[in-house]
């Protein structure tokens, strides 16, 4: 049995051991003028995934520098969920077929949800699609700055989508995206706000090394031998039978062994196809671990991640993934693919290596096997490049940034 | 020390980024951009590279020539809009008629390399600066030492990189304090003369303190 760390209530003070005491003072005064200001965000989860993730810690903290910020949550049965999840998918470049009640559900479930939200504050922020069409019956006279964010991919969308949807989008006051790349040609301002990681959060913490050799061992990992880790749910864009195959390269000149662990296979078909591909595909080498965790074991992906040699994110294609800044937080050496979000955070040769292929993977990790004083310097250098730009301070600072900016 | 009648403001400066619908493929398409894109986008792109990577004391002097570097491979052509200097400029006119000079005369040489694609596209975009005093102003050169340890990175950036430009001076906001207020010529110049492309913004700062410490000792 592993005891779990305690956990502690959060307040911003806890950031500056790890920020810095200058940041946390930077906003508190950044947010001096902005005291009282009511905030409103609204997404469609309270729980699970990423920006719900976000919200849990962005709201609390905000609410510490004075701002009354309020997170709304919107309701929608199934059929609204299965549309908006096709619409995620065909945003991001799947062929969907749509029929047109699909949209008039959207639009329906939206203007419901929209008159049973006051959404009166001065600062609207409506994330992702779903809530979208909140904007249709914005009150003209309030003065208030409505902001969408969009947290995913926008770069190839499938057109009957992005047609329906960016007549909603053009008529906010500004639009949030991850990445350039992601961004569409809008005739309203568009910022780039980096997604962010929680330094705190179970996921990412310190954790003892004790803790961390228990967990390894308990999974039966040598902590003694160089570990390769990949951390993501099995999936074929995350190309798990790609990094077997650059672990084998690598397996000739290093007596090294193989960490591919994520979860969501059991309830997910292709999840579950892929899982067992991987399985086969590793056989009966007992230097391989596939490892299908649970949807909620945060410290065991921070255990696994904080033990590791390097860490690999070989996807195929990718939206930010954050599982690139949660390792290089760690200060571990990252080997991934030029895909996506990654290049942002993988700077090559200065916070990590990237490749294009499965040799490319391999070659990479051998050098830092080879070089362990440039794995660390690159680990560190991570680690700095996420301290700048991939924590949930900087989420909050850009967010101050941008009332004011507006405010004024 | 005496007290200057003309205390030194310590501002905290936070960034925007705005993505422009501007973008290049090709060193045509990036000559082309920067004849038109604004000046905020010119500074986000030499001047904000600096705050952005100020923990690296490699690569990065402007995003033009990484681009040119990591999504052309042109490392020839990388290395002279890497040469420039942000330190030699005040006004983004100059450094636009500059950048504008390499780019193109790179594209009257190479007509077939100009037209080449790059794996990525540049994105054009530009930096919102908002600003806000920090509660402490300095009055003697010892408080702005301690003032000096204060401040965020993105504070020191602004005092010491994007100053430049506001004063219009080939200086930055201490040097221009140690020497307008408190009459220090050679402190002025010193610090001045720290290098903001082979430090950090940590070891710069902690330079800037050698230097004030030594003055103060004087």
């Amino acid at each position: 049995m592993i005891a779990t760390p305690e956990t502690v209530p959060i307040s911003l003070d806890h950031y500056a051991p790890l920020v810095g005491a200058a940041e946390i003072e930077e906003l508190r005064t950044l947010a001096g003028p902005l005291e009282g200001a009511v905030v409103d965000m609204v997404n469609s989860t309270a729980v699970g995934g990423g920006v719900a993730e976000i919200l849990t810690r962005l709201i609390p903290l905000a609410r510490e520098l004075g701002l009354d910020a309020r997170w709304h949550v919107m309701e929608g049965g199934p059929e609204f969920y299965e549309i908006t999840k096709a619409f995620h998918n065909a945003l991001h470049g799947n062929v969907c077929n749509f029929r047109p009640s699909d949209f008039e559900i959207f639009l329906d479930y939206n203007r419901r949800n929209r008159a049973r939200l006051p959404l009166d504050g001065h600062f609207v922020v409506i994330h992702d699609p779903q809530p979208a069409a909140f904007i249709e019956t914005r009150p003209l006279a309030e003065k208030q700055t409505w902001i969408w964010r969009c947290h995913i991919d926008l770069s190839r969308p499938d057109p009957a989508v992005w047609n329906f949807l960016e007549p909603f989008v053009s008529r906010y006051d500004g639009a949030i995206f991850s990445s350039p790349e992601f961004s569409r040609q809008l005739p309203i301002p568009q910022y780039l706000f980096y997604p962010s990681i929680d330094p705190l959060s179970d996921k990412n913490r310190e954790l003892d090394a004790d803790f961390i050799e228990d967990v390894l061992v308990r999974f039966g990992i040598d902590p003694r031998r160089p570990i390769l880790t990949q951390i993501s749910r099995f999936d074929r864009l995350k190309d798990p039978l790609g990094v077997l195959r650059a672990y084998r390269i690598v397996k000739r000149y290093f007596d090294c062994q193989l960490v591919l662990a994520g979860g969501g296979a059991s309830d997910d078909p292709e999840g579950s196809a892929v899982l067992a591909e991987a399985r086969e595909a590793a056989g009966h080498d007992p230097d391989v671990f596939i490892l299908e965790l649970p949807p909620s074991a945060p410290l065991e992906v921070n255990a696994l991640q904080r033990g590791s040699t390097v860490v690999i994110q070989k996807s195929l294609r990718e939206g930010f993934g954050l599982t690139v800044a949660e390792a290089l937080w760690k200060k571990k050496p990252v080997v991934a693919s030029a895909v996506g979000g990654i290049p942002t955070q993988v700077i090559h040769k200065h916070t990590g290596l990237l490749a294009h292929s499965v040799e490319g993977t391999a070659y990479q990790i051998r050098f830092l096997l080879a070089h362990p004083d440039i794995a660390q310097r690159l680990g560190e250098q991570g680690h700095e490049h996420v301290r700048e730009n991939f924590l949930i301070t900087g989420n909050l600072k850009r967010y101050l940034t941008l009332f004011l900016h507006e405010h004024c | 020390m005496n007290a200057t009648a003309q205390p030194f403001q310590f501002v905290t400066a936070a960034y925007l980024t705005r993505i422009e619908n501007q973008r290049a493929m090709t060193m045509a398409e990036l000559l082309a951009c920067l004849g038109h894109s604004s000046d905020a986008a010119i500074f986000y792109h030499t001047f904000q590279t600096l705050g952005q990577h100020h923990f690296l004391t490699e690569g990065f002097s402007n995003d033009f020539a990484q681009w040119v570097l990591a999504s052309l491979n042109q490392p020839m052509l990388a290395e002279r809009l890497a040469s420039i200097d942000i330190r030699d400029y005040v006004s983004i006119a100059e450094l636009r008629a500059d950048l504008r000079h390499i780019v193109a005369e790179f594209c009257e040489s190479y007509p077939k390399q100009a037209e080449q694609s790059a794996f990525e596209p540049f994105y054009f975009c530009q930096a919102v600066e908002v600003t806000r005093p920090l509660p402490w102003d300095a009055k003697t050169l010892a408080g702005f030492r301690a003032g000096l340890e204060r401040l965020s990175h993105a504070s020191f950036y602004y005092h010491f990189v994007a100053s430049r430009l506001r004063l219009q001076l080939r200086t930055n906001d201490f040097s221009h304090w140690f020497e307008q207020s408190l009459g220090l010529q050679e402190l002025a110049a010193r610090a001045n003369r720290i290098d903001i492309y082979i430090n950090t913004i940590d070891t710069a700062r902690k330079e800037l303190i050698g230097l004030v410490d030594r003055e103060i000792i004087q």
